[in-house]
């Protein structure tokens, strides 16, 4: 249960099951076996609430359940033995979790992650104890490079190889940071890994500080996710209990403790630099690199950031071997990527997949494809940094080469599914006036340059663009990437870049015949009456906000079209499709 | 309001802090970081007033005017964009009789807030009332709670 099936009321079923089954009279031995646990985001969030049952060795499970159907269950299914026919998942159920392989999601939506015995009781911690009683941290920085794991936050570098890096840079003291700030908009794997399996993530961490011998932790993470923070507090208070956090863990000589960094909504503070002034307690402003953190980071001292899927990979990989992780995924990008597939999809969620994978079969497959038979136009990867990736290439692989290759990123996780009524100049436009927003000010060509890259997008929007606004564009984003200090500037204009890569022509109709194609830039559309189907039923003219719809009985509604804002209120109400949007 | 702001630089002096997590216990207890919170802070801990302002101003989760009673909070990640969370907070800001600019009431009965991305996506679009979650939403779903809100 992650907060979606929060959302859509987790918590009565829980309570009503609970009811149920002590109310119900049940055979002992089969309560006990249905001791109902609650657990993490299960993945395929559009079904929720789904409830799995096991009985007599057999999984079944339900779909869409609501508290009023509980009672029937567990009469019918639990101590009948007949399962509810009607109410059980369908084929795209399994077709959504056919073509995914999970290792870090492997035990997300399994147990319950506020119980640390569950998480031991499926090999948890069992990687760290092995690792502190009788690996060397060479050994574990070799384990590491081998798997060919990379950094999973969005730029990919090699983990084993930025341990290797944190190992060597000398000093005392050391710090391990897990960057939990995931800032990325329509992202949320982060935020699943730890709400789902949290103790996986300090298991990670426990790893990672051993290879570099650092004794103090943090997880930097958004204020914005409660859940997440408090099940991580409670993961933390339970390892420290059990002597797996704090002074000489595992029984070995060796200490670590973590700590919880909240975040105060900052996009930049995914950037190392800026994540490190932030946990100072300072703005979080990014400086130049070198020297990197590996060398001189929190309060100067060598420092290694990782992600919270890098992290919560690391214990699977100790566990099964180096062999095993690099036998998933491509030659240069090993293993699997954990993405949130959303936007105009049938079942959206979140997947894990092997690198490698091809767009189609994740979009088409495990996706389900486009929902109301709508065309698929665009998938939109890597959030702000990264792009959009036309229909037409669908067959391409999955990994972070291929994906640099068409103009896009592997990023986070993020995974925007677009169809034809989303306007690719209103994509561009919506990433820049984020980027805009969240730039932090420090460097010119991002905080000016970003700035007028909006300008020019709005004004194309409203039906101002002028010739030479395309060159324009793609002329001051090289610019910006060339110039930026960090990795928000550098990044900035992808999203321009690709769409007007890809998308050029719709561009043009905006700029050249002041229309927007997908009928989403509402500057440029005007909605009229056709008086032929008008019904005069009023719904139009009950709905306008601003009075521009005059009209009585009998007769035919008109639109004042100086005074229509275009807030398309018209449009939604009328049941007669008289109004006409252009 | 000295008495909190007294147990914030006590809790800072136990167990260590700096300006951010000073000015996060500030909001937690008064709903928004107030003027004369961040002068009582820097007296008594001598940190200069300009590094509370800094700070306070740079992260998008401080707020220096008072919060109205009831919040409405409209998730504007890229799945919700893609599903019309634009038309929400217009429709709702309509109801609220709210300029561009401005985010409470004149009465402090509700604050509209935006928000980057609550990780609900696949419940696009979401708005959160008072901290409650409601997925797959329209602007009118939205608006009869406002109206229903405004009754009580």
């Amino acid at each position: 249960m992650g907060p979606a099936g929060i959302a859509a009321g987790g918590k009565p079923v829980l309570e009503a099951f609970r009811n149920a089954l002590n109310a119900a009279g049940l055979p002992a031995t089969l309560k006990e076996n249905c001791s109902s646990h609650q657990v993490g985001c299960v993945g395929l969030c559009a079904r929720d609430v789904l409830v799995e049952v096991h009985r007599a060795g057999v999984k079944t499970v339900y779909q869409y359940v609501k508290p009023d159907m509980v009672q029937r269950i567990v009469d019918e299914h639990l101590a009948g033995g007949k399962p509810v026919t009607e109410w059980l998942v369908d084929s795209a159920y399994d077709a959504f979790y056919k073509k995914q392989v999970k290792i870090v999601l492997s035990d997300v939506g399994r147990i319950d992650p506020e119980d640390i015995d569950a998480y031991m009781a499926a090999e948890g911690y069992s990687g760290a104890r092995e690792v502190l009683h009788s690996w060397s941290p060479e050994d574990v920085i070799e384990e590491i490079k081998m798997s060919g794991i990379r950094g999973r936050g969005g730029a990919g570098f090699p983990t084993g190889l930025k341990w290797e890096l944190g190992r060597k840079a000398p000093g005392e003291k050391k710090y391990i940071i897990c960057n939990a700030d995931e800032g990325d908009p329509g992202a949320f794997m982060d935020r699943a890994v730890i709400e789902g399996n949290p103790h996986s993530v300090i298991e990670g961490m426990i790893i990672g500080a051993y290879a570099l011998c650092a004794h103090e932790g943090y997880v930097y993470i958004r204020a914005e996710y409660p859940l997440a923070v408090e099940r991580l507090k409670r993961a933390i208070t339970q390892a420290r209990e059990r002597g797996y956090l704090g002074k000489k863990i595992f029984g070995t000589d060796f200490d670590l403790d973590i700590k919880i960094k909240l975040g105060a909504g900052a996009f930049v503070c995914g950037e190392e630099t800026a994540l490190i002034a932030s946990i100072e307690g300072q703005r979080g402003t990014p400086r130049a690199k070198p020297p990197f953190p590996v060398n001189r980071g929190l309060w100067q001292k060598p420092t290694v950031i990782n992600n919270v899927e890098t992290l919560a990979n690391i214990p699977y990989i100790i566990r099964r071997g180096c062999q095993w992780y690099a036998s998933y995924g491509t030659e240069r990008s090993r293993g699997t990527k954990v993405f949130a597939l959303t936007g105009k999809i049938k079942n959206p969620g979140l997947i894990e997949v092997p690198m490698g994978i091809t767009l189609r079969e994740i979009i088409e497959d495990i996706g389900g494809g486009i929902e109301s038979g709508k065309r698929l136009k665009a998938i939109q990867t890597g959030g702000p940094s990264g792009g959009c990736i036309p229909a037409g290439k669908l067959d391409m692989d999955v990994d972070y080469e291929a994906l640099a290759k068409v103009g896009s990123i592997v990023g986070s996780g993020g995974m925007i599914v677009l169809d034809e009524d989303d306007c690719m100049v209103n994509m561009a436009q919506y990433f820049i006036k984020f980027t805009q927003t969240e730039s932090c000010g420090k460097c010119v060509p991002c905080r000016l340059g970003t700035k007028r890259l909006l300008e020019t997008l709005n004004r194309i929007t409203k039906g101002q663009g002028r010739a030479g606004d395309i060159e324009r564009l793609e002329k001051l984003s090289l610019g910006i990437k060339a110039t930026s200090l960090c990795g928000l500037g550098q990044t900035a204009p992808n999203p321009i870049l690709s769409t007007i890569r890809y998308f050029r022509e719709e561009f043009e109709t905006h700029i050249r015949d002041k229309k927007c194609p997908s009928k989403v830039c509402k500057n440029l559309l005007t909605y009229t009456i056709n008086e032929e189907k008008c019904t005069a039923c009023g719904a139009c003219l009950r709905a306008c906000p601003s009075s521009a719809i005059t009209g009585a009985k009998k007769t035919p509604h008109r639109i004042d079209q100086s005074k229509c804002v275009k807030c398309g209120s018209c449009f939604e109400v009328c049941k007669f499709n008289s109004v006409e949007r252009n | 309001m000295n008495k909190s702001l007294e147990d914030i630089i006590n809790h800072y002096r136990q167990d260590g802090g700096n300006v951010i997590t000073l000015l996060q216990e500030t909001q937690e207890a008064f709903g928004y970081i107030p003027r004369e919170a961040i002068d009582y802070l820097s007296e008594n801990l001598g940190i200069a007033p300009s590094r509370f302002y800094g700070v306070a101003t740079f992260y998008a989760q401080f707020r220096m005017t008072p919060v109205g009673k009831n919040k409405i909070t409209a998730c504007c990640g890229t799945a919700c964009h893609v599903r019309g969370a634009e038309r929400i907070i217009s429709g709702v800001k309509r109801e609220l009789k709210l300029s561009e600019s401005e985010d409470t009431t004149q009465d402090r009965e509700f604050t509209v807030e935006k928000v980057a991305c609550l990780g609900f996506c696949s419940f696009a679009p979401v708005v959160l009332i008072n901290n409650d979650v409601r997925g797959k939403t329209n602007a009118d779903v939205i608006v009869k709670e406002i109206r229903s809100l405004r009754k009580k």
